[in-house]
């Protein structure tokens, strides 16, 4: 028996994919969007970064299926009603349960049989002796430190094979798909660098069999200081960051659209106050700012504990607090951008034109402004989601970011603070979290270049 | 003056964009002391031949074969230093748009100075004398004191001045002159010829002309050579050209200039439109609390009146409020005070949504093509917005049916409703405008100088179709134009507007014929016409 737990940052989430849905079979109906679009997925960068962060959002939406599990009845209990765990669990979790069941009791290398410490130890004769002591779950099964080698070759060459028969089944679907379009004599948008989609998905299918056939005897990844498995830990964080870009870029939009747009369009006095508005929140440091509301937020949390029963809830509330503080602090920049475009584009003359057909204002918005600024906003949404992933780190860092019982890569990055001052140094837990962050982040931002590309008027190809 | 010898010469040029040829084959000679000129339309490949000439194409354009010799010399076959030293010292350019051309953050003095240095070794000594005598050349007033002046305190045709001072600083053989009185307003251009000729006289300097402009080329060319998509399709020497052109795409280019002896006759019937003492006055304001200090007067105290069935043309130099007095009547500019009366109601002071209904009567075509349709919105849903808004046709079909008729009446086709904008050359879209324009079934129509970014050729379509529709279906129209060649062919009678009033206005052919404000003939004897010489 399990319980479903619905978090609201689940059910954002799920608002958020199921709006980009609607959005996306929204854009079937026009033609100059969709060219447009198919430009980003015709370049190779395009379609290679979509796939990774594709594969991003995957992981996070699969972690973010919450349930309790219900605890095995107490032989004594009469009870008749089932209890549950106050553990929260994810879809991920049971994916990964071989990792997240096997923990060590400190530090251990990657790949590593033995304990990153020593430790008082007896031998067979009684005697006390110091010595790294073997790992519980890593390389068990191993009789000799010797065939380490040998297994993990002979393991990831296994693995290797499984994760190109696993890629193979969807490739060949949609490669079976592409010929029966063609044979109904549809003709299929040739131009999509189908290839590059193939052999990111072949890449990313074996990585992630290798890593999950190779964790269950070794901790690839290491373990940290209560001898968590890393791999897990960075997986995890991996909703973190992605839910606090969507997140924190969705609170800034429609701030910064409806009053940069009603700036620019109206002036006047409503441009004054915007302006006001934007010019006082931009020269207050934003550090302080996010600072300040954090501490409100323990504070509240505090106060209120009841509505808090379970620590899930407790942090997923100061997750979501902090996604809002982020965006509220962070929209001017885009505001001050639709500002000046507005401006011009209101100047033009088919909106003046508009205005000489008499076009309500709400039309001339809608219609004539807001398609014309869309490029702005797009090419804003993707490197927001950089910016505020990045942010989070920091945040977490300085120890104002999201709840330490949360999985982040910013928590990580802060633990390795002791870490990194250790001799011998304790490099995985850092080196894990910064290689996950670069991937997601460099992905989104060469996304965003291509999406500059196709929509900025200024270089779009192939546009008058 | 036509005998000396050649200065340069090109020979079988090619260039290529890729695959696609862009010039093909174009040879000619330039002789010494001569003002050859180049014409043709946009995308002639005309701006591209003195491109190559002087090595300075883009890199995606590569010359694939031809030679060009000047003095002696094969440019081609130059290294880059040594192309540099001829580039400015030996052949020197000036562009169409002097406002970019020049850096705005030096005063002129430096930027010239820089010049002399670079291509003359002059001693410091000497130079500010050379300085005034260059700008005492090209005609600036008070030299010595423009020396330290910004670009921006300069006037456009000052600016053309400096750029041609520029030029000359390094007293080059051969002055290419790329479009160089576009930009500027007629009577200025006037001062611009006029100094080109007196410098080519003064300095036996040759002069390569590019121009669209043919009234430009009869007035100052000595031999014409004619491009059509990449060819020279006609070279003669001027006289001969425009007495005989050979080529019928000559004969079509100088006779789509409009002729200035043929007069529409006025027309007598009731007034559509009565402007009396219009004023659109811009509060100059200041300070925290926007105190309003004083105004710019745009258009000062403006009257007149537009028949029906009638085109009254207002005629005017850029920075004249001509513009502004027609978005004032539109109401896309505040009237500060004044009367607009249209069919005998006064419109001036009705609220936003009782004008509402006048928007119907009163429509307006746009000058730039490019900018005045949306570009993410399809054709259907451009004409059709204003039908929508102001209620003419409520059923979509009815609407499918006009939008096709119209479409058909300004000679594209009916299916290209589902096109967008950008797919349409400038000349289809300033028709999709009068398309969108006439939906409404308007009564009067202003034309803010829907022509002038259009092609010669095109040029003439366009009035033509509205001189027919005028004909058609009885609009007025109010023509707000720079040029004044095209008004005699198109205008009942005539406004001249300088500096925010009207300083004369009549019928077209008293007012071209017999101007009797200075100003008005100035501007007529600006114009550059055919058969002037």
């Amino acid at each position: 028996m399990i319980l479903p737990v619905l978090l609201w940052s689940d059910l954002l989430i799920y608002t958020l994919i199921a709006s980009v849905g609607l959005f996306l079979w929204q854009l079937r109906k026009n033609p100059q969007a969709k060219k447009r679009w198919s430009g980003v997925f015709s370049s190779k960068v395009g379609m290679a970064s979509f796939i990774v962060i594709l594969f991003y959002i995957l992981i996070s939406l699969l972690d973010s299926l919450h349930f309790r599990e219900s605890l095995p009845r107490l032989e004594n209990s009469s009870h008749q009603e089932v209890a549950y765990s106050s553990d929260v669990k994810s879809v991920l979790d049971k994916v990964l349960i071989r990792l997240n069941s096997r923990n060590e009791s400190t530090y251990s290398a990657p790949f590593s049989l033995h304990s990153f410490a020593k430790e008082n130890m007896t031998d067979a004769n009684g005697s006390v002796y110091r010595d790294y002591p073997r790992l519980k779950n890593g390389g068990s099964h191993l009789n000799d430190a010797d065939e380490r080698a040998w297994d993990v070759l002979w393991r990831s060459l296994l693995a290797i094979i499984a994760g190109m028969i696993i890629a193979a089944i969807p490739i060949g679907l949609h490669r079976y798909y592409l010929a029966r379009k063609k044979e109904k004599g549809l003709a299929s948008n040739n131009s999509i660098p189908w290839h590059v989609a193939y052999i990111c998905v072949t890449l990313i299918s074996i990585i992630a069999c290798w890593m999950l056939s190779l964790s269950e005897f070794y901790h690839i990844l290491g373990t940290d200081k209560v001898g968590e498995d890393v791999l897990y830990q960075s997986i995890k964080a991996i909703r973190t960051g992605v839910l606090i870009g969507t997140l924190a870029t969705l609170v800034t939009l429609p701030l910064a659209i409806i009053l940069g747009i009603s700036a620019g369009y109206f002036k006047g006095w409503v441009d004054d106050v915007v302006q006001y508005i934007y010019t006082t929140l931009s020269s207050i440091p934003g550090i302080l700012l996010i600072a300040a509301s954090v501490l409100l937020i323990d504070v509240y949390i505090e106060t209120h504990s009841e509505q808090f029963n379970l620590t899930t809830l407790r942090s997923d509330f100061k997750f979501l607090a902090l996604c809002g503080i982020l965006g509220l602090t962070s929209w001017t920049g885009l505001c001050r951008m639709l500002r000046a475009e507005t401006l011009k584009v209101s100047q033009l003359d088919y909106v003046q034109a508009a205005h000489a057909f008499g076009v309500s204002h709400r039309r001339v918005i809608g219609k004539h402004i807001l398609p014309n600024v869309t490029h702005l906003i797009l090419i804003a949404i993707v490197l927001d989601f950089s910016m505020f992933v990045l942010a989070e780190a920091v945040l977490s860092y300085i120890g104002v970011g999201v709840d330490p019982d949360m999985y982040s890569w910013g928590n990580m990055i802060n633990a390795a603070r002791s870490e990194l001052s250790r001799d011998p140094v304790v490099w995985w837990s850092v080196s894990a979290a910064f290689i996950l962050m670069f991937t997601l982040v460099l992905a989104a931002n060469l996304f965003s270049d291509e999406v500059r590309n196709a929509f900025d008027p200024n270089t779009a190809k192939g546009d008058a | 003056m036509k005998t000396s010898q050649t200065v340069l010469s090109v020979k079988n040029l090619h260039v290529h964009a890729g695959s696609l040829e862009l010039v093909k084959g174009v040879s000619f000679d330039i002789k010494q002391g001569e003002i050859f000129a180049l014409v043709g339309e946009s995308g002639s490949g005309k701006s591209l031949t003195s491109l190559s000439i002087m090595r300075l194409l883009p890199e995606v354009l590569t010359i694939t074969s031809g030679s060009v010799v000047f003095a002696q010399r094969k440019l081609f076959e130059l290294t880059e230093t040594q192309m540099n030293s001829v580039r400015g010292k030996k052949i020197a350019m000036i562009f169409q748009e002097p406002q970019t051309s020049l850096n705005p953050v030096q005063t002129i003095g430096v930027q010239l100075q820089e010049v002399l240095k670079l291509h003359q070794h002059i001693a410091d000594a000497g130079l500010q004398e050379k300085l005034v005598a260059l700008l005492q050349e090209v005609g600036m007033p008070d030299p010595i004191a423009r020396l330290k002046w910004y670009p921006h305190q300069l006037s456009g045709g000052q600016k053309q001045r400096v750029m041609i001072a520029m030029a000359l600083a390094c007293e080059p053989e051969l002055l290419v002159a790329d479009e160089p009185t576009t930009a500027l307003d007629v009577t200025i251009q006037r001062q611009i010829l006029e100094l080109l000729n007196n410098l080519r006289k003064s300095r036996n300097l040759s002069v390569l002309l590019i121009t669209h402009d043919m009234g430009v080329v009869a007035e100052m060319a000595d031999t014409v050579a004619v491009m059509q998509q990449g060819k020279i399709i006609e070279q003669a020497d001027c006289q001969t050209f425009f007495a005989n052109p050979q080529h019928e795409y000559s004969q079509r280019l100088i006779n789509s200039l409009p002729k200035s002896d043929d007069f529409i006759d006025a027309c007598e019937s009731e007034p559509i439109l009565e402007v009396k003492d219009l004023k659109v006055w811009f509060a100059k304001k200041k300070g925290i609390l926007q105190r309003t200090f004083g105004h710019t007067k745009a258009v000062d105290g403006v009257s007149f009146n537009v028949r029906k069935g009638e085109t009254l043309a207002i005629v005017g130099e850029s920075g004249s409020g001509k513009t502004t007095m027609g978005k004032a009547i539109l109401r896309l500019n505040p009237v500060h005070s004044g009367s607009i009366v249209f069919k005998g109601k006064e419109l001036n002071g009705l609220s936003h949504s009782e004008f509402l209904p006048h928007r119907r009567d009163i429509q307006v075509i746009f000058q730039d093509p490019f900018s005045s349709m949306n570009p993410r919105m399809s054709v259907r849903e451009i004409i059709e917005e204003g039908m929508v808004s102001l209620k003419v046709e409520v059923s979509a079909i009815k609407r499918e049916k006009i939008m096709c008729a119209l479409l058909t009446r300004v000679g594209l086709e009916p299916d290209h409703l589902d096109r967008y904008p950008h797919e349409f050359s400038g000349g289809q879209r300033q028709r999709i405008a009068i398309a969108r324009a006439l939906a409404v079934k308007p009564q009067l129509i202003i034309c803010d100088e829907p022509t002038s970014a259009l092609d010669v050729s095109i040029r003439g379509q366009v009035l033509e179709l509205l001189n027919e529709l005028q004909q058609e279906t009885g609009v007025s129209l109010l023509f707000i134009t720079h040029d004044l060649s095209i008004v005699p062919h198109l205008a009942h009678r005539v406004a001249v507007m300088k500096d925010g009033v009207i300083v004369e206005q009549g019928t077209t052919e008293q007012v071209m014929t017999a101007p009797v404000h200075e100003y008005t003939q100035a501007l007529l004897k600006a114009v550059p016409a055919l058969y002037s010489r």
